[in-house]
């Protein structure tokens, strides 16, 4: 890190210049303005993650210890009740934040792998030449573009159980036409995570298809001089060539499975009981249909916990296969 | 549409209302000490031109006849203008409470009679006791159960303008191919029209949902069957008379007059497209039905326990809690007030019953669809004033229901379960409210 900072101190020193011609010596100011530039490019940006990211964080945290209900004029502290009674299970909250938890992992463990695999696969395909490959690229990417609330209406009347054209047409083809998609488990996690592969593929499709077209040719052809078949060269061409996208990839895919509120709450509405009823869910249910905004905080403590402890995990994972092979591209 | 539907078109919309929920949280956390309306009510405004922002969640076929109503108020009163503001009920009862905390309440609104308490013990409402007072409103006028509920810690919070219950529709040519002449009123009657409609080819004739507004049909089977599902202090949906509801629901689906995991809103749906012939839900749905062209009548829920009762709400006006008091406009607001609920009979074109019965005698209802239902206006039970009821259904009682209409757990355990919880809950409350 430290040779990066002095690198970066370079172009500064560069952009100064201009300020000499007006009389002014060089060297001497040429530190300070380096000393304030950074941060006064940075002060934008710093403003509104203080503002927006920080500050509410703080805060977040300093409410998690009170009985916060912002309409009420008291909000007694309570220490860390509010995380204690997470953990109590006869309180009122920890058994449905604990099965929001579970309903969770359960989306993040389905919809993460199909998430990584199935955009490839597509990227793959249309990084191919051939006619019409850009609209299929637009086709892949358009139901990207639409908001949850319309995927999840759309989806919830076709998958509807009764009414609905899916099981219509598995009926037409002799399969079983009476699964209910939206209201038994495990049918309903089938659904909500076949719909949020449909939904966000695209994006992560259109990041491979970049981390793809960076993959210098030459390398294939010097693996197909070598004899190589293509499934070789997608194992020791293509792979290691994502590598280092993948671990951005895992990350934010992991993180938006872990956050996913619409579909549920729009398709199944947590049901069957509460079991597709997902942290997110839950957290809002707390705290802005409640007004428990203590408790809600607490969970999104907790929750946030759970997201670092695996985005850690992941980043390790990503290291150790990555120190090799970065090595060996850098010489 | 004018109840909090749990459909999907309320739901997007809450989405959305939730991160601005949440912002007027974090900016309006400052809560403030509750204040009365300001001065007694002279009945008349005769002060300077006044603006009033009027917050109601009517979006459906009820929200035109709203706006005609305030139309036609403020070209009869040349120093009130008053601005409606519409929004979905989900959104209202998240963004009201943030609105009035930030010091930007409306002047006045309408919202439903068992979330009065709720928004008054967080003192985001005002006592209305001079209005009620002014306007010569007593408990002659009103049915006890609508007019007692708008009362909170002895102080009258709600004007009550409508009430609107659960109804019976039914598909007309359907039943007239069954052979059915008069609309089922009992258990006997209900059971042999359904294998009428059976024995005619509906296979399906009566869809029980599983969602919204399920568990409005297990609190009529409840109120039917002798029960009441709350105490001042707990929960007790789970008595013998919720649990005789919930399984004479769940054997509606085990008889095979329903399908199984009928999913939210597709009851609606599939009695509107003729696929099944009887499906129970509120009267606000009778100008859509009425639009979709489908051959349909209706008529008060049947009474399948006991003695008659049926689920109902009400919608109630109400004053906002000020960051600075304006007496202008709170004289303006009580006009306003005391003006449509004279009015209401206009109000009923909306599907909804007027509160007032002078109103109703005064004919309002005549010839319209829902004159049958007002008839059991004596019959219709309201949630109790308990502050945080709304929540504290949505959190127990819906999902129980719903489990045991899925037929995922057996009735009573369901109830017996969600009605521990739900009396938790509720001493939850009563200690963040203060009792």
């Amino acid at each position: 890190m430290s040779t990066k900072a002095s690198a970066d101190a370079l172009p500064t020193r560069r952009a100064s210049r201009p300020a000499g011609r007006r009389g002014q010596p060089v060297k001497p100011t040429a530190r300070q303005q380096g000393a304030a530039t950074p941060w006064l490019f940075l002060a934008p940006y710093l403003l509104l993650f203080g503002g927006f990211v920080v500050l509410p964080a703080v805060l977040g945290v300093w409410i998690s210890l009170h009985s916060w209900d912002y309409t009420l004029p008291l909000k007694p502290f309570v220490g860390l009740e509010n995380y204690v009674s997470l953990f109590r299970p006869d309180s009122t909250v920890s058994g449905p934040f604990w099965g929001s938890m579970r309903a969770t992992g359960i989306f993040t463990l389905f919809s993460v792998p199909l998430l990584l695999t199935i955009p490839l696969a597509v990227a793959l395909l249309m990084s191919r030449k051939f006619p019409g490959r850009n609209f299929l690229r637009a086709i892949y990417f358009a139901p990207y573009v639409l908001g949850v609330a319309v995927v999840a209406v759309l989806w919830r009347y076709l998958l509807d159980n009764n009414i609905g054209l899916v099981n219509h047409y598995l009926g037409l083809l002799g399969l079983p036409d009476d699964t209910a998609w939206t209201t038994s488990t495990p049918a309903a996690w089938v659904a909500l995570v076949g719909v949020t592969v449909w939904w966000t593929l695209g994006f992560n499709a259109v990041i491979y298809l970049a981390a793809l077209q960076d993959i210098p040719i030459e390398l294939y052809e010097a693996a197909r001089v070598d004899g190589a078949n293509a499934w070789q060269q997608f194992v020791h061409v293509t792979i290691p060539g994502l590598k280092p996208i993948l671990s951005f990839i895992t990350i934010i895919t992991l993180l938006a499975s872990a956050n996913m509120f619409g579909q549920s709450y729009l398709m199944t509405q947590g049901g069957p009981g509460r079991e597709t009823r997902t942290a997110i869910y839950q957290i809002a249910e707390t705290g802005l249909r409640n007004f428990q905004m203590g408790s809600a905080a607490a969970m999104s403590y907790v929750l946030t916990l759970f997201l670092m402890a695996v985005s850690a995990f992941v980043f390790w994972i990503f290291r150790e296969k990555k120190e090799s092979t970065a090595k060996e591209a850098r010489s | 549409m004018t109840k909090p539907r749990m459909s999907v078109r309320r739901r997007f919309a809450a989405a959305t209302a939730l991160g601005t929920a949440a912002i007027l949280a974090v900016t309006g956390c400052s809560g403030g000490t509750p204040e009365t309306a300001g001065e007694a009510f002279t009945g008349e405004y005769t002060g300077p031109e006044v603006e009033l922002s009027f917050w109601n969640g009517f979006t459906g076929g009820d929200g035109p006849f709203m706006e005609s109503m305030v139309e036609q108020f403020n070209t009869e009163h040349d120093n009130i203008t008053v601005v409606s503001n519409t929004m979905q009920w989900v959104d209202f009862y998240q963004r009201l409470p943030a609105a009035v905390t930030a010091g930007e309440g409306p002047d006045v609104g309408v919202m439903h009679l068992d979330q009065l308490a709720t928004n008054a013990a967080r003192s985001v409402i005002v006592p209305l006791d001079d209005l009620a007072e002014e306007l010569e409103l007593t408990a002659d006028d009103f049915t006890p159960e609508v007019w007692d509920a708008g009362v909170y810690n002895d102080a009258r919070y709600g004007i009550p303008l409508d009430v609107h219950s659960l109804a019976m529709y039914y598909n007309t040519e359907h039943f007239a191919a069954a052979g059915i002449t008069e609309p089922p009123v009992d258990a006997a009657s209900f059971q042999e029209a359904l294998d009428k409609l059976t024995a005619a080819g509906y296979e399906t004739p009566f869809w029980m949902p599983t969602r919204w507004p399920s568990h409005l049909i297990d609190l009529s089977l409840l109120w039917q069957n002798g029960g009441e599902p709350f105490g001042e202090e707990e929960a007790t949906f789970g008595s013998e008379a919720g649990i005789t509801g919930l399984e004479w629901q769940r054997g509606i689906v085990e008889d095979g007059y329903s399908p199984s995991d009928v999913a939210i809103d597709s009851q609606y749906v599939a009695f509107k497209n003729g696929e099944t012939s009887i499906t129970w839900d509120g009267i606000w749905q009778i100008n859509d039905l009425t639009q979709s062209g489908l051959p349909y009548g209706m008529a008060p829920v049947p009474t399948i326990g006991e003695s008659e009762a049926v689920w109902a709400n009400s919608h109630n006006f109400f004053l906002a809690r000020q960051a600075s008091a304006d007496q202008n406009k709170t004289d303006a607001a009580k006009v306003f007030i005391a003006w449509m609920s004279e009015q209401s009979a206009e109000w009923a074109g909306s599907g909804m019953i007027p509160a007032r019965q002078s109103v109703r005698d005064a004919g309002a209802l005549d010839g319209l669809p829902q004159e049958p239902i007002a008839e059991q206006i004596d019959a219709m039970r309201f949630l109790p004033p308990i502050p945080g009821i709304g929540t504290v259904v949505s959190d127990t009682l819906e999902i129980a229901v719903a489990d045991g209409v899925l037929g995922s757990t057996p009735p009573s355990d369901a109830l017996t379960e969600a009605e521990g919880r739900a009396t938790q809950l509720m001493e939850d409350n009563a200690a963040s409210f203060g009792g």
